[in-house]
């Protein structure tokens, strides 16, 4: 089968290192789905879940917001500004985020930054979700 | 001749204090060991993100940064460079001493910068309580501080991206003409290094030959993938300059608690020959009176 290494690191670690054979990474314009012999990329990571597939097709799972990403055909490397496992998030915290982040959305301050509040929303929904399925999955099994 | 009481004395107290230098040198080479495995451990994202923005630089030359719109501005900005009439330094240096010559060698290189340097403006940034005292205390104005960062048992990255992000304002609203980091670096254990390195404006490294990027596919465009680079090729700087001095003050003040240990030993040697030799001296002194004694009651 064909693989390629993937390869996510954060400024302070490299949090995980795989030789996948599929990968989803949420990216500038949304969602790509990553085969082994891509053609060559770089661009900015979007906000979400990134999602790979190793050789004994285990699923992995990974909370990122925001980076970048270089594609390679033999390789793809994550260079995320924050990155998270769903089972180290903390719902309670995870959900004040969201409320503190809406509530900066909603803010008629003019000098609130709604962008990097959208961001904020964005990675505080993610983040829910991935906990959310993280649980159910553990419940399943 | 020095009472045997007060060597004594003096004895003990120097065995408390080569007990406290060996304590202080074994705490110290606990966190060299951790602050020598964080800045390891963030040598991937690093080299990484080096190579990715070797690739987009290439890929643009200054012209076409120059021209374009959007995001753009800001990555001509942080790339062009300009006189350096004023110039702005962060000062790295620890929050707590004990190291050796640690602090005085990073203000000392300041201090030699800014000679280097006549008829330029300067504010300088304070890392680390030692470097803002010595400000401080010369009545000189900091246009930052950030202090007691060192005390932790990690360094966060949100630090780092906080001082950068300062920078790059400051630097972009065109406020400061340059901005450089002073401090020491992690050469080996036993040897620290004071490094001076230009934070902006930013000079791109240089691509590998063997990575043409040429073909890539940019999302979003590379000029507008370059505005956002920049700024996080700056905070990893900064991260990575914090890092260094963090290893390197640890393995400074763990050189000098040895020293500090071996010279409280041979104190404690050459005390205790004193001690030995007062006695013996005392002793030969009471057996001459008795001897005396015994022969003048004798004769």
């Amino acid at each position: 089968m064909d693989t390629f290494e993937l390869e996510i690191a954060t400024p302070e670690r490299l949090l995980a290192r795989a030789t996948v054979v599929e990968a989803q990474i949420p990216g500038y314009s949304g969602y790509m789905g990553i085969l082994p012999g891509h053609s060559p990329l770089i661009g900015e990571l979007g906000i979400g879940e990134l999602s790979w597939r190793d050789e004994a097709g285990k699923e992995r799972r990974l909370v990122v917001g925001g980076g970048f990403l270089e594609v390679r055909p033999e390789k793809v490397s994550i260079l995320a500004d924050v990155a998270e496992w769903p089972g180290d998030i903390d719902p309670a915290r995870a959900q004040a985020a969201l409320e503190r982040a809406e509530a900066l959305q909603r803010s008629t301050d003019p000098n609130a930054d709604h962008a990097a509040a959208g961001r904020a929303v964005l990675l505080a929904r993610a983040r829910l979700t991935a906990r959310q399925r993280h649980t159910e999955e553990a419940v399943a099994h | 001749m020095p009472n045997l009481l007060d060597i004594r004395r003096r004895l003990r107290s120097v065995r408390n204090m080569r007990q406290i230098t060996k304590a202080m040198q074994m705490v110290s080479a606990a966190k060299l060991r951790r602050a020598q495995e964080q800045a390891l451990a963030a040598r991937p994202y690093a080299e990484r993100l080096a190579a990715l923005l070797a690739d987009v630089a290439a890929r643009l030359d200054a012209a076409e940064v120059a021209g374009a719109d959007g995001g753009a501005d800001l990555a001509a900005r942080l790339l062009a460079a300009r006189e350096e009439r004023r110039i702005a330094v962060l000062v790295v240096s620890a929050d707590s001493g004990l190291a050796g010559a640690f602090n005085a060698n990073v203000v000392k290189a300041a201090v030699q910068f800014a000679l280097e340097r006549p008829g330029r403006e300067f504010t300088w940034e304070a890392i680390g309580r030692k470097a803002r005292d010595y400000y401080r205390r010369r009545g000189l104005a900091l246009s930052g501080e950030h202090v007691g960062l060192f005390a932790r048992r990690t360094i966060h990255y949100e630090i780092a991206r906080g001082i950068a992000a300062e920078q790059v304002r400051r630097y972009a609203a065109a406020e400061v003409d340059a901005v450089y980091t002073i401090g020491n670096e992690f050469k080996s254990v036993l040897q620290q290094r004071i490094a001076v390195r230009r934070l902006l404006p930013v000079a791109p490294p240089a691509a590998a030959a063997d990575r043409a990027a040429g073909d890539a596919i940019f999302e979003p465009p590379p000029a507008q993938l370059l505005a956002t680079l920049l700024p996080r090729y700056v905070e990893v700087q900064v991260y990575r300059a914090l890092l260094e001095s963090f290893a390197a003050e640890h393995a400074a003040r763990m050189n000098a608690m040895d020293t500090a240990t071996k010279n409280a030993g041979d104190l404690i040697d050459s005390l205790t020959l004193n001690l030995n030799r007062v006695r013996q001296a005392a002793i030969t002194k009471e057996i001459i009176e008795v001897v005396s004694g015994a022969a003048a009651q004798s004769g």
